[in-house]
């Protein structure tokens, strides 16, 4: 802010609570000219007023919130100033995440960091609750997986952070992967589904297909050849152009729209032939999905959870289709 | 009442009329909107699956509603009527007056149909889009030169209280709605604000909070200052202490804007800025409730007797009840608990069911017989039973929403042992079900008034001319 604004900032809140007090004290005497209780002598549609003193408590109650005011403003700051305390609520002025991990490190090495709310929080949070997470981080997934305790820090964390696409249950929804059916688009071990979490995942491959099919009798052929793949029932004109045209959905889905997991690679195709379906198996649907293609995106939960938290999570997850 | 049509001057009174009317109407539809969205909290299929019925596009419609069309049409009438009876002088501006009738309720028309059709600028109490904003504008600036003409032209020389209220509820209205509603049109009905980012969030809750200080407070204690006195038959109890709680409650109100944005990207300074003005607003505010209720001082016995005067006090209580917890609220700490959940909904609601429509009732049945030339309300015993019901509902309503807000900040911030959160949000909806279902038979209660309420005005204004006679008080 610049010096102009800054000024502006103090003139007008100090400006503010001084006029404030200035009109309460002005008003304690009586300038009226009429006798207290007596009316002012002007009659509005037969309303009087009377000129009655401001009840005491009430002055006086007044008086020491702008005392207050003033002392408040004074210990957490106004305009460029950061006041006594020199409190914050959080680094607000950071604009992107190394920024900020570097302030909290410098900051906590300063021992400063209770200035910001935030930071003090969390350190104190982590302080707390660390050595929870560090004794479970220690251990395999698989090992946590068979631990009913470690699962259910698992599942709180996952419903507090991932139940929101993929369901309190971890069933998913249309376009979130059920977690619980052992049908994987980037693999289910536990170093996959760590991994998965850890950076998250975006499925850019996709993309509208409807010009390259050659328009929209492309797309239907395309569809129905799909459809036919899961031993749907379609109109086999259709299905075999469709066959010839899937050459194409080959290199990320397999000749057979098996997925790219079975071919070992790292995309995240669906398998298109075992009728379970990400963004749903309707005609319709499987239509709009090639010809506008589809983009989901998994988050990176590494700097928001932490590693020890996601490898909670991780457990939980794969324990989920380990019947 | 018995001071009706006995004055020279000859007032206009259709326009005084129409919006009368118009409130009592518009009350019924706001609060039965509300219950239909209090409905559909608890039983979702309420929507009927229907795109304009889904509660994120009747919600605006609710509070448009209740605000805009009920509250705003009572501040219409109200300040129409009492600027021309405290100046002794007919309304300024001729037909202006009922363009602004005329204009205003195509406002509120234009809010029922575009809104539920999913029409909206995002901006909470200002989502209406840019060509209904154009007109609310024009009609506004109407209402400023229809009421500071009459002003200006009037035949006493002091200027009353309540027209300082009213004065400056309607600058600042138009200040801030001008203000906020800036945008760049993209098409007939869809524009994007002129601010972004903090700024646009600052701007928004400058004219939010603000619409309920001026609008909701400031106009309301315009209202409060004719009635009251009237109702009571007594003289305002300070004229000194109005002149401070004035000025201090429109200089301090300005600032508050900021304690909706605490704990945001805002920057630190100004939130500290709107929490110490909001604390510092608590006296001001309190002003006004004193001024009125030792208004009553030597009359108390009437409360009694008169359920019009009972409602007018009763409003002043849920506006000391209000306007101590806001800058409670206001309190960064108190907030951390307090914002996004129930809270917030009991607390507006307290002010909204209680003080703002509580003391438009009031207003309204003084103000009813007199424009249709009778002594009195057709039934007082039925005004009697609306205070009732008005009163038990706010009183459920707001509860409901205490313990349940207090309820979902508690559980949103309880940790186990391990630091994990212990409740999901799931668990803290699931446990706010039993106070959705308390809100919802409130809003049936209030409802349930304003129809009364409606049915009672009818049979007022249908009555034989002057029929209806004043009771003599025992």
């Amino acid at each position: 802010m610049s010096s102009f604004w800054n000024i502006w900032v103090w003139v007008l809140t100090l400006g503010s609570l001084v006029g404030c007090f200035l009109l309460l004290r002005w008003c304690l005497n009586d300038h009226t000219g009429v006798e207290e209780g007596e009316s002012m002598g002007h009659s509005f549609d037969g309303i009087e007023e009377l000129n009655n003193p401001l009840p005491k408590w009430w002055s006086t109650f007044f008086l020491l919130t702008i005392i207050w005011a003033f002392g408040y403003l004074a210990l957490y700051g106004l305009g460029n100033w950061g006041g006594l305390l020199g409190w914050k609520s959080s680094n607000q002025g950071i604009l992107n995440l190394a920024e900020s991990k570097a302030k909290t490190a410098a900051s906590l090495t300063e021992g400063s960091n209770f200035l910001v709310q935030y930071d003090r929080e969390v350190a104190a949070a982590d302080a707390k609750y660390g050595p929870i997470f560090d004794a479970y981080a220690a251990r395999s997934i698989e090992d946590l997986a068979t631990d009913e305790k470690a699962l259910k820090v698992g599942q709180r964390l996952f419903i507090q952070n991932c139940s929101q696409c993929h369901g309190s249950d971890a069933r998913g929804t249309t376009g979130f992967p059920n977690l619980t059916d052992n049908d994987w688009l980037y693999g289910g071990s536990p170093e996959v589904i760590k991994e998965t979490i850890m950076h998250g995942r975006i499925a850019s491959g996709m993309m509208a297909w409807e010009g390259a099919l050659g328009g929209e009798q492309g797309v239907k052929e395309v569809a129905a050849y799909v459809i036919s793949l899961s031993g749907r029932s379609v109109d086999p004109v259709l299905a075999k152009a469709g066959k010839g045209k899937f050459a194409l959905c080959a290199g990320c889905h397999g000749s057979e729209g098996q997925g790219s997991l079975a071919l070992g690679l790292p995309m995240g195709a669906p398998n298109l032939s075992d009728n379970i379906w990400l963004y749903g198996g309707s005609k319709r649907v499987i239509e709009e999905s090639i010809r506008y293609g589809r983009a989901g995106v998994m988050p990176p939960w590494k700097d928001i959870l932490g590693e020890e938290k996601v490898h909670l999570i991780s457990a939980y997850v794969y324990s989920l289709s380990q019947d | 009442m018995t001071t009706s049509n006995t004055s020279a001057v000859d007032y206009n009174f259709d326009v005084v009329r129409q919006f009368t009317v118009m409130t009592v109407i518009w009350g019924i539809v706001g609060t039965l909107v509300g219950v239909l969205i209090a409905g559909q909290l608890i039983w979702p299929a309420l929507n009927f699956d229907t795109p304009w019925l889904t509660y994120s596009r009747l919600r605006p419609l609710h509070t448009n509603a209740v605000i805009f069309a009920f509250g705003t049409s009572a501040l219409f009438a109200s300040s129409y009527y009492i600027v021309q009876r405290t100046c002794q002088t007919r309304l300024f501006g001729g037909k202006l007056a009922a363009f602004t009738f005329w204009g205003w309720q195509a406002v509120i028309v234009a809010a029922v149909i575009t809104l539920p059709l999913g029409y909206t600028s995002t901006k909470e109490y200002a989502e209406l889009e840019w060509p209904i904003d154009i007109l609310i504008a024009v009609v506004w600036i109407c209402y400023a030169i229809v009421f500071f003409g009459t002003l200006i032209k009037r035949k006493v020389s002091h200027i009353y209280v309540a027209n300082w209220f009213f004065g400056a509820f309607i600058l600042v209205i138009a200040v801030l709605h001008i203000g906020n509603s800036m945008a760049i049109p993209i098409s007939a009905m869809k524009s994007y604000s002129i601010y972004s980012g903090a700024i646009d969030a600052m701007m928004q809750w400058w004219y939010g909070h603000n619409a309920v200080g001026f609008l909701l407070t400031a106009g309301f204690l315009g209202m409060m200052y004719y009635f009251v006195p009237k109702q009571a038959e007594r003289p305002v109890y300070s004229y000194r202490l109005s002149i401070v709680h004035f000025w201090a409650l429109i200089s301090l109100y300005i600032w508050a804007g900021p304690h909706h944005l605490h704990y945001t990207a805002l920057p630190d300074w100004v939130q500290t800025v709107g929490m110490t003005m909001s604390i510092v607003l608590f006296l001001p505010s309190w002003g006004g409730m004193i001024n009125g209720i030792m208004t009553l001082s030597g009359a108390w016995h009437k409360l009694r007797t008169d359920p019009i005067l009972r409602f007018l006090i009763v409003s002043l209580s849920f506006y000391g009840m209000s306007t101590f917890e806001g800058p409670m609220m206001a309190i960064k700490s108190v907030n951390a608990l307090s914002h996004y959940t129930d809270w917030t909904i009991g607390h507006v609601h307290s002010g909204a069911l209680g003080w703002v429509a509580m003391i438009s009732i009031g207003a309204m049945y003084h103000l009813i017989p007199v424009l249709f030339n009778q002594g009195r309300m057709f039934s007082i015993r039925l005004i009697n039973v609306h205070f009732w019901l008005h009163t038990s509902g706010v009183v459920l309503y707001i509860v409901a929403m205490w313990i349940s807000g207090v309820m979902q900040g508690l559980m949103w911030r309880a940790v186990n042992s391990d630091g994990t959160l212990t409740y999901s949000f799931v668990e803290s909806l699931t446990a706010s079900y039993p106070f959705y279902f308390m809100r919802f038979i409130g809003g049936i209660l209030v409802v349930a008034g304003f129809i009364l309420m409606a049915y009672n005005m009818f049979k007022t204004i249908y009555a034989k001319d002057g029929s209806l006679k004043p009771i003599e008080a025992e």
